[in-house]
Formats: C-alpha cells, sequence, structure tokens
C-alpha cells in the first residue's frame, strides 16, 4: 500500500496529552478524504488508546512515553498508539466489553475503537508494553454522497 | 478545558458543563461532583451536556460513578441537550438505557419528577 504523509509523535503520560494526541492526529488525517464523521471517531479512538495506555499501560504515573504514528495511505489511516508500560496480561479478555481492571471505569475503551475503526490489532503482554493497532478505511461511497447530496 | 456551573434547586443537582469531557478533566470532574453530593443532600443530578463538544469513556465513567450512588437511594441521573456526537457515545455505551434524555432541564425536572 502506497504511503502517502506519516506522523510520529512521543509525549509524557500525562492526561492533558489526551486532547493534544486525538486533536493532532485528527488533523494529520483530514489530510485524507474523510468525512467529518470520521474524524470525530478517529478522534475517540485515539482518545481511548492513549488513555488506556495512562491509566493501565502505565498506571497513571507521568513519567512514561507514549508513542503515535499515524500512516496515512491512499485507502486510510493506520494509527498505532505504543506504550513501554506493564502490559496486558490477557488481550482476548481486555477486548470483551465492559472488562475493566478499575470499577471507575466503564471496560468501554476498546468497544469504541472496535465500534469506530475498521480494524484493530493489539500486541501486548506482561512488562512487555502495549501496542493498539487500528485502521480506518475511507468510504468513498459516502464521501461521494456526503459531497453530492444537498 | 472544562468549565463547571452548579445550582442545586430542592432535592436536585444541576451540572452546567462547556468544554471537552476526557480523562484530563476526569478527576476534577469526579472530585466536583462527589464534593458538592457530600455538602448537599440532593436525590437527583440533571446533568446538562448541551455545551460539551466531546467525551470519552473516562468520563462516562464518572458520570456511571455518580448514577450509581445516586440510584442507591433511589435518585435519578438525567442527561440534557446532547450533542449528536456525545448522544452517539452516551447511546453506544449503554448509558441512555439506564438515564433519562431531555432537551431542556425543565423537561427533565418536569418529566423525570
Amino acid at each position: 500500500m502506497k504511503v502517502v504523509n506519516q506522523l510520529k509523535m512521543e509525549f509524557l503520560s500525562v492526561p492533558e496529552n489526551v486532547a493534544f494526541a486525538r486533536v493532532a492526529v485528527a488533523a494529520f488525517a483530514s489530510q485524507l478524504d474523510f468525512t467529518i464523521n470520521d474524524l470525530e471517531e478517529i478522534k475517540v479512538a485515539v482518545s481511548e488508546a492513549v488513555a488506556n495506555a495512562i491509566v493501565h499501560g502505565y498506571e497513571n504515573s507521568p513519567t512514561g512515553i507514549v508513542r503515535v504514528t499515524v500512516t496515512l495511505m491512499e485507502t486510510g489511516a493506520e494509527i498505532r498508539v505504543e506504550d513501554n508500560g506493564k502490559g496486558i496480561a490477557d488481550v482476548k479478555k481486555a477486548l470483551e466489553p465492559a472488562f475493566s481492571t478499575d470499577p471507575e471505569r466503564m471496560g468501554l475503551g476498546f468497544v469504541f475503537i472496535q465500534s469506530f475503526m475498521d480494524r484493530l490489532h493489539v500486541d501486548s503482554s506482561p512488562a512487555g508494553g502495549t501496542r493498539v493497532t487500528m485502521i480506518k478505511t475511507i468510504n468513498r461511497g459516502a464521501a461521494a454522497a456526503s459531497q453530492g447530496g444537498h | 478545558m472544562v468549565e463547571l456551573d452548579l445550582e442545586i434547586r430542592q432535592d436536585t443537582l444541576f451540572v452546567r458543563l462547556e468544554g471537552e469531557l476526557d480523562l484530563g478533566v476526569a478527576d476534577f470532574l469526579r472530585n466536583t461532583l462527589e464534593g458538592s453530593l457530600n455538602k448537599n443532600p440532593v436525590r437527583h443530578l440533571v446533568l446538562n451536556l448541551s455545551r460539551v463538544s466531546y467525551i470519552d469513556s473516562s468520563c462516562l465513567g464518572v458520570i456511571l460513578g455518580r448514577y450509581k450512588r445516586l440510584a442507591r437511594e433511589g435518585g435519578r441521573v438525567s442527561l440534557v441537550g446532547l450533542q449528536p456526537h456525545v448522544r452517539r457515545i452516551c447511546e453506544l455505551s449503554g448509558l441512555l438505557r439506564i438515564m433519562g434524555e431531555y432537551t431542556t432541564e425543565e423537561e427533565a425536572v418536569a418529566k423525570a419528577g
């Protein structure tokens, strides 16, 4: 797949960076022919993945590094969010709805990502960090319809 | 950044929020709501989200936590003025199955009562 453009950034695992990350990624992804709704969905997915890295990967320690790589292709965007935190012991279980190790959280992060992105892949191992790879494809039919609509 | 306005009327706490609700403001939101609920013996909570343009699971968790607290005592949490994208997130999370959704605060007070 032909790469059109790529963004790599890394930042500290502080909660304020969740908003920065989603806005930056959405702004970059807007170079492709995504709809406004697509970009809103990308924002949610990036937010949830970065929040997971901060809250679960680094257990709210503000000294971890979160890396985000966005690769724009003709067909869509691949977004990768990585941390070097404690990792997920059971990835399959973490992907189940309403699974959360924290009672205040709803375990919805991966549910939103799965709902809003076309593909989700999670690589993780205890102490080995976590890498979340998400793909949002451009829906040419929808883009054409929305442009042609009245 | 988020801005927050609190008002108590009878047995209801009205909370009007403005901004984006994510992990960056979740602790602030949780602490403010808990502080107000601890100080004021209200039964119900009306959350006006008409000026909230974004919400994610961390703040949905905060809202759910307050719902659990009030529901134990027979209270309610009502959501007011959801923008389309925020509404979609609330719907997907299941929040709209357990909380009333209203167009205005007046409607929330009238219909939830």
